[in-house]
C-alpha cells in the first residue's frame, strides 16, 4: 500500500510560532546595525563585503552603531554545521579577497582532472565524452565546514561579531517590516519546561536582516510562508551523506558516478549520484546524493553509500584506508522555479541555499551563496545610506548576475531525472546541450513528501558493519562529533502515529537514527505504528522537513562539530 | 571578597585528541573550548556572590597561547569581571610542577581570597592543580568538592573521598577545585556574550610576575615523557553459545572465579 | 640511590585501605629491584601493632606521626616533606584515591619534583624508575621518566595488587611542625555513607542495562544480579531516555564513565557512546542474543542467549556460592 507522507503534516504552524514582534524592554534588548543569520558561506561573505564597504562609509558606519555587523550562527563555530561536496567555483573568492593567491584558499587542490563513470554492480564504465556538466576544470575541491572556519576568522579580523552558540529562533516582524531576530532559549528541558540553569533568548535589533540560514532555512521557511514569498514550484531536496577518509594512494581526479547502487526504474525515483573527490595526498571524500522523492520506503542514503563502498572500483580506492569523517546535509534540487519569487521584503534579504540558489546538474552552489551575499551587503549599503530598508537593489543585483543566468538554463534539467535514469538522461543531455532551450517549457516540481512511499526491498541490499568499510548509523553520529544535551526538549515535529509506510520511510531516510519504530509493532506487522524519536542524534540535516515532518532549531550549540566534510 | 577562577582552554570534546609524535605533546590544533570542569567553577563564584557574601570581584585567570583568549572571552561571559592571561613561549612544555608554579606566581599578583578551579581538564587529566598552588600560596586546599557554602571568613565544603563523604571547614584565603556535581552552570545571555570583549584583559609575561624561567617550560619541568605506546592489546574476549543454559551458568561463574570477581 | 616512601591511609576504626596496601606491595618489590628500601608513613592515632604489621606488605619501615590529623592532605605533605628530606628518599608512591592526588600533588610543589597521576604500571629502567599512565581517554600508553629526585608517583584506583610476604617494620615516631596553612582545614565528619545514593563511579562491580531488558520492570533482574555480586546498577543512554531507569545511572558518551573491575552488560549492543563509557573495565561480560552485537568485539566473556534465561539462574549461582 503506499502511503504519501504529506497526509501526515507536522503540528507545527512557521508563519505563527516563528514570526513575532519585538518583546524585550528596550534596555534590554541588544542593537546591531545588520543581523545576518548563519555563518556559512553566504552569511559570512555578506559579512566580510559589509565591512570592506563600510571602510569607505564612516557616517554610516556610525550609524550602525557598536556592533555594525553580526553573524548569528547556531554551531559552535562557523563550519561546524556546513558540509558538502565540493568543487568550488572561484570567483566568488576571487572577488571578495583580490589580495589573496588561491595558494592561501581553504582549499585542497585545483581540479585538473576529472571523469565520469556509469557502474553496474560489477563494472565502473566511463563515459566518454564526459558529460559537460561535470566538467570541474579550473574549480578548487574544498571542504566547506573548512571554508566556514576560514570566513569566519576573516570575518572576526574585519570587525565583526560571530555569535556562536546561538540559535535564531524568531524573526522579529512590526508593521510588516522584519526588525532583526529573537535567540533561542536555553536551558529547557525534555518537556520545554524551564530548568535551574534556564537563559531566555534576546531580542536582537537589526536595520536590516539577512537571512543565509543554508538549506531548509528555519526562519526562511516561516518567512516565505509569511510574506507569501514562495516561487512558482514548491522547493525539492536531495539528501547528500558523506564521508572523508585517509588514504594511502593519492586519488588523481575528482570523479562523479552515476547508476548502481541506485536503481533506474522510473516507479524508484532514486534520482541521484555519488562523488569522490581527493582532498591533498592523503585523503579522498566520497558521498551518496539521493532525491528525497524515492518511494521505497525502506531507501536509506546513508546504507545506500555503505553498500556503494563495496564495489570492486570504489574499495580499490579506499584500500588500507580509514574512515576519520562523516556527515549529512540536504541540498535544494527544485532550481529556477522553486526559487522565492521575491529574494526580499522591507528589512529582510535571502541569501544562498536558503534561497534555493544551487545548480543541481553542476553541483554548484557554494559561489552563488558567495556571490549573493555580496550583492547583499552591497544592497544594505545603499539603501540604508539613503535611511530606506527596501532592498529591491539587492534583487536586481541578483537578477542581472550569472546565479540568476546558470539557475535559468538547468531550470528543467533535475525534474525528469524523477522519472528514471534513461529518460532523465537523455532529457538532461538534450538540455545540457541546448543550454537549457530544449525541450523548453516548464517541468515542474512536485513536493517530496507528495511521492507516496511503499515498502520495498531496498534494505535487503544493505551490508553488514565490518567496521573497517562499512559503519551502521549510530557509530557514524559518533563520527560526527554530535553533542547534543540529553534532556533538551524535542526540536522534530512530526506526527507520532502514522502509518507503517510513513514511519518506515523517516526511519530508513534519517542518516542518524533518529526515528525507530517499536519493535513489537514491527514483529506484529501491525498497519499504524508509533515513531519514538531518539532527537539527540539528529545531525541537522534537515530531511524529515522534505518528508513531512519539520525540524526546528535545538539549542544553540548542539549537533555536529563537522571539521571537514 | 576576591575571587580569583583558574580557567583552563582545552580541546573540544568532540575532537579527536591526537599526541604529535614529534614533541610528545598534545596536539592543539582544532577546536578549543572552556574546560568544561571550569564552568562549574565560575558558576560556583557566581553563587557565593549572589548568594549575599561582599564579592569585589571575580577575576578570570588563564596560562596559556594566544588562542587561550577565548576562553577568558567564555569565562567573562559567564561573569567574570576581567580577565588576566599569562603567556610566554618560555612556558612552553611545562609539567604540572612548573605550571602549578606559574599559575601560583600570577595568582600572588593578584592576592585573592579564593581561588576557584575545575577539579580536572579533558586533555592534563591529572587532577591535581589545585593543590599544587595552593602549597605554593600557602593556602589550605580541597579538590573534588560537591558542595560549597560561604560565611564570614571561612568556607563549609562537602567533598568525595574514600570512605564516603567529608564536611570540611576551610579557613579563607583558600584554593578549592570543584568537581562537575557541585552546580548546573547558567548559559551566558547574549549581553554578556557581546560584551566580554570589552572587559578588562592583562595579558602578563613571565617577567611581570617574578617567574624564573628555569623553573617553567621544558627546562623547567621534572618529568619527561620518554615514548608513547599504544595500550595492551586486549585478548579477543570468549563466545560461549547458551544451549544448556545450567552448563553456560556454571561456565560464567568459573570465569568469574577465575578472576577472583566473586 | 634513595628509598621509596608509600603513604597508607586508614579509616577511623584504623583499618588500612586496600589500594594503600596494594602501593606498599609494588614499593617493597621496586625497591627491591632497585637495591634500596620502602617505607611507609602513617599519621594520627596508629597502634604500634597496626604499624609494625605494615611490614608483612614489604616495607621495613614505618614512620608515624601521631598528632597529624588523618583524612586531610596538607598535614601529611608536611609530614611527608620531612621524612623524604631528612631521610634522602627518591621516590613517593601513592596508591590512587583522592588523598593520594592530594598529597602527591602538595609534595610536587613543596619538593619542587617531578608527579606522574594515574599511573597503572611502574617499571625499573636503568636503575630508575618509569612510570607508565594511560592519556587521552585510555587511547594510548605514555612512559614517563623523572628528571631530578625526587619523583612523585601516584597510582590509578586498583593498580597496584596487595601482596602480604610476612615480616614486621620497625616503627619510628616522627615530630613535626604542621604549617600554617595545613591548619587551616578542619574536618566536621569524615566518611559519611550516602545509603541509596550510590555513586555508580566508585563501584567496583556493575551490572549495566539495555534496550535488551525489554522492558522496565525486567531491571530487577539486573539489581537482583548485582545486589548478589554486591555491585551497583548501570543503564545505557536508551533506556534512561525510556525512563526505566534514572539518569544518575546513565552510562556513555553523555553519561558517567567508569572503569570498574567487572561490568556486567545485559541486553546491551555495545554501540560506541556506550562504549566510551565503560571500555576500560577490567573486565567484561556480555550477555545478548543477538550475535551481531558490536560489544561481542571488545568484551571478554561473552554469552551469546536469552538474558531472561540466564540471568535469573546465574545470580542464583552467585548466591549459593557466596552463601554456601
Amino acid at each position: 500500500m503506499a502511503v504519501e507522507p504529506a497526509e501526515f503534516p507536522p503540528p507545527i504552524k512557521p508563519a505563527e510560532e516563528f514570526i513575532a514582534p519585538i518583546t524585550d524592554p528596550e534596555e534590554e534588548r541588544i542593537e546591531v546595525g545588520v543581523a545576518i543569520v548563519g555563518g556559512g558561506p553566504a552569511g559570512l561573505a555578506c559579512a566580510i563585503r559589509l565591512m570592506q564597504l563600510l571602510e569607505d562609509e564612516p557616517e554610516l558606519t556610525k550609524k550602525l552603531g557598536e556592533v555594525p555587523v553580526a553573524v548569528v550562527e547556531k554551531g559552535k563555530t562557523p563550519g561546524a554545521h556546513l558540509l558538502s561536496g565540493a568543487n568550488m567555483k572561484p570567483s566568488a573568492m576571487r572577488e571578495l579577497f583580490p589580495d589573496l593567491d588561491p595558494s592561501e584558499w581553504p582549499v585542497y587542490q585545483e581540479v585538473t582532472k576529472d571523469a565520469v563513470y556509469f557502474l553496474t554492480s560489477k563494472m565502473a564504465v566511463p563515459l566518454k565524452p564526459m558529460p559537460p556538466n561535470f566538467r570541474n576544470h579550473g574549480n578548487y575541491v574544498t571542504s566547506v565546514a573548512k571554508l566556514g572556519r576560514f570566513l569566519g576568522e576573516k570575518a572576526e579580523e574585519a570587525g565583526v561579531y560571530i555569535l556562536n552558540e546561538t540559535a535564531a529562533d524568531k524573526l522579529l516582524v512590526e508593521d510588516r517590516i522584519v526588525r532583526g531576530v529573537r535567540s533561542g532559549d536555553k536551558g529547557r528541558g525534555k518537556e520545554g519546561e524551564e530548568l535551574a540553569n534556564f537563559e531566555p533568548g534576546s531580542d536582537l535589533v537589526a536595520k536590516a536582516t539577512v537571512l543565509a540560514e543554508g538549506t531548509l532555512g528555519h526562519l526562511t521557511g516561516a518567512a516565505l510562508d509569511y510574506f507569501d514569498l514562495d516561487g512558482p514550484d514548491p522547493q525539492r531536496w536531495e539528501l547528500g551523506v558523506k564521508e572523508v577518509w585517509e588514504v594511502e594512494k593519492p586519488l588523481d581526479r575528482v570523479i562523479h558516478t552515476l547508476g548502481w547502487p541506485l536503481r533506474w526504474r522510473p516507479k524508484y525515483k532514486e534520482a541521484g549520484g555519488s562523488f569522490i573527490y581527493p582532498m591533498g595526498e592523503d585523503k579522498v571524500c566520497l558521498g551518496l546524493v539521493v532525491g528525497l522523492d524515492t518511494t521505497d520506503a525502506t531507501f536509506s542514503v546513508h546504507d545506500a553509500l555503505q553498500q556503494f563502498k563495496t564495489h570492486r572500483f570504489i574499495r580499490k580506492i579506499l584500500e588500507g584506508g580509514k574512515r576519520v569523517a562523516w556527515g549529512a546535509k540536504t541540498i535544494p534540487s527544485g532550481g529556477y522555479w522553486s526559487m522565492p519569487k521575491r529574494l526580499s521584503t522591507p528589512g529582510l534579504m535571502i541569501c544562498g541555499d536558503a534561497a534555493g540558489m544551487v545548480n543541481i546538474p553542476t553541483l554548484k552552489g557554494i559561489h552563488y551563496a558567495m556571490h549573493s551575499g555580496m550583492f547583499a551587503a552591497e544592497a544594505i549599503v545603499e539603501s540604508l545610506k539613503q535611511e530606506s530598508v527596501n532592498f529591491e537593489n539587492y534583487e536586481r543585483r541578483v537578477k542581472d548576475s550569472l546565479i540568476e543566468k546558470d539557475l535559468w538554463q538547468s531550470r528543467n534539467m533535475r525534474q525528469p531525472l524523477s522519472k528514471g535514469l534513461i529518460f532523465g538522461g537523455v532529457m538532461g543531455s538534450a538540455m545540457v546541450a541546448t543550454k537549457g532551450a530544449f525541450p523548453g517549457g516548464h517541468w515542474k516540481n512536485e513536493p517530496d513528501a507528495d511521492v507516496p512511499v511503499e515498502l520495498g526491498k531496498a534494505s535487503s541490499r544493505y551490508p553488514n558493519p565490518d567496521n573497517k568499510y562499512i559503519f551502521d548509523k549510530l557509530n557514524s553520529v559518533f563520527l560526527s562529533g554530535n553533542a547534543t544535551r540529553d534532556d533538551a526538549p524535542n526540536h522534530i515535529r512530526i506526527q507520532e502515529r502514522v502509518p507503517r509506510e510513513v514511519a518506515q520511510s523517516w526511519v530508513s531516510m534519517c542518516p542518524a537514527q533518529v526515528y525507530e519504530i517499536p519493535e513489537e509493532q514491527l514483529e506484529s506487522g501491525a498497519e499504524t505504528v508509533d515513531v519514538h524519536v531518539t532527537p539527540s542524534n539528529c545531525v541537522q540535516c534537515g530531511a524529515i522537513t522534505a518528508k513531512g515532518g519539520r525540524l526546528t532549531l535545538p539549542e544553540g550549540g548542539d549537533g555536529p562539530l563537522y571539521q571537514e566534510v | 571578597m576576591k575571587i580569583c577562577v583558574l580557567v583552563k582552554e582545552v580541546p573540544d570534546a568532540a575532537v579527536d585528541k591526537r599526541i604529535d609524535p614529534e614533541t610528545k605533546r598534545l596536539d592543539r590544533s582544532g577546536e578549543k573550548n572552556l574546560n568544561p570542569f571550569d564552568t562549574h567553577a565560575l558558576e560556583a563564584a557566581m553563587q557565593v556572590k549572589e548568594g549575599g557574601t561582599d564579592v569585589e570581584e571575580i577575576v578570570a585567570v588563564t596560562m596559556g597561547p594566544e588562542s587561550a583568549v577565548r576562553a577568558l572571552h567564555k569565562a567573562v561571559a559567564l561573569g567574570a569581571d576581567r580577565s588576566v592571561h599569562l603567556t610566554d613561549g618560555a612556558l612552553e612544555g611545562s609539567d604540572v610542577c612548573a605550571t602549578g608554579y606559574a599559575l601560583a606566581k600570577v595568582l600572588e599578583a593578584e592576592s585573592p581570597d579564593l581561588v576557584l578551579l575545575g577539579q580536572q581538564s579533558d586533555d592534563g587529566e591529572c587532577y591535581t592543580i589545585g593543590a599544587v598552588v595552593a602549597d605554593h600560596l600557602k593556602m589550605p586546599s580541597l579538590t573534588q568538592v560537591i558542595k560549597m557554602e560561604a560565611t564570614d571568613g571561612k568556607l563549609t565544603c562537602e567533598r568525595q573521598a574514600e570512605y564516603g563523604y567529608d564536611t570540611v571547614e576551610v579557613e579563607l584565603p583558600a584554593v578549592i577545585s570543584v568537581g562537575d556535581a557541585i552546580n548546573e552552570p547558567r548559559y551566558p545571555s547574549l549581553k554578556a556574550i557581546m560584551g566580554a570583549k570589552k572587559k578588562p584583559l592583562d595579558t602578563k609575561a613571565i617577567g611581570d610576575v617574578g617567574i624564573e624561567t628555569d623553573k617553567v617550560g621544558m627546562e623547567g619541568s621534572r618529568t619527561a615523557v620518554l615514548e608513547l605506546k599504544p595500550p595492551p592489546e586486549k585478548e579477543a574476549g570468549e563466545i560461549i553459545e547458551d544451549e544448556d543454559t545450567n552448563e553456560t551458568v556454571e561456565r560464567i561463574v568459573a570465569w568469574l572465579e577465575e578472576r577472583k570477581l566473586i | 640511590m634513595g628509598g621509596i616512601l608509600v603513604y597508607a591511609l586508614h579509616n577511623d576504626e584504623g583499618e588500612f585501605n586496600k589500594n594503600s596496601l596494594g602501593a606498599l606491595s609494588e614499593a617493597a618489590k621496586l625497591a627491591g629491584e632497585l637495591g634500596t628500601d620502602a617505607a611507609a608513613v602513617v599519621v594520627g592515632e596508629v597502634a604500634d601493632d597496626a604499624a609494625a604489621g605494615l611490614g608483612a606488605y614489604g616495607v621495613k619501615k614505618v614512620y608515624r606521626c601521631k598528632e597529624a590529623p588523618e583524612g586531610l592532605a596538607q598535614p601529611i605533605v608536611d609530614v611527608m616533606a620531612k621524612v623524604m628530606t631528612e631521610n634522602d628518599f627518591s621516590y613517593a608512591l601513592f596508591g590512587g584515591g583522592l588523598l593520594g592526588f592530594e598529597i602527591g600533588a602538595g609534595l610536587t610543589a613543596r619538593l619542587g619534583a617531578g608527579v606522574t597521576m594515574e599511573v597503572t604500571q611502574v617499571n625499573v629502567q636503568d636503575g630508575k624508575l618509569v612510570a607508565e599512565r594511560p592519556i587521552l581517554q585510555d587511547s594510548q600508553i605514555a612512559d614517563v621518566g623523572y628528571v631530578s629526585e625526587p619523583g612523585i608517583i601516584i597510582g590509578r584506583l586498583n593498580a597496584f595488587d596487595a601482596n602480604e610476604t610476612g615480616g614486621t617494620a620497625e616503627v619510628e615516631d616522627v615530630q613535626v611542625e604542621l604549617s600554617e596553612w595545613s591548619t587551616k582545614a578542619k574536618m566536621v565528619t569524615r566518611g559519611e555513607q550516602r545509603g541509596a545514593d550510590v555513586n555508580i563511579e566508585d563501584a567496583e562491580i556493575l551490572v549495566g542495562g539495555g534496550r535488551g531488558l525489554g522492558k522496565k520492570e525486567n531491571f530487577e533482574l539486573a539489581e537482583q544480579l548485582a545486589e548478589s555480586m554486591g555491585g551497583a546498577v548501570a543503564a545505557t543512554r536508551a533506556v534512561v531516555d525510556a525512563g526505566w531507569y534514572p539518569y544518575a545511572a546513565q552510562i556513555g558518551q553523555t553519561g558517567k564513565t567508569v572503569a570498574p573491575n567487572l561490568y556486567l552488560a545485559l541486553g546491551i549492543s555495545g554501540a560506541i557512546q556506550h562504549k566510551v563509557g565503560m571500555q576500560s573495565s577490567e573486565n567484561i561480560l556480555a550477555i545478548n542474543k543477538d550475535q551481531n552485537a558490536p560489544i561481542f568485539e571488545f568484551c571478554d566473556l561473552g554469552v551469546v542467549g536469552d538474558l531472561h534465561k540466564i540471568v535469573p539462574k546465574l545470580t542464583e549461582a552467585i548466591k549459593a556460592k557466596k552463601g554456601g
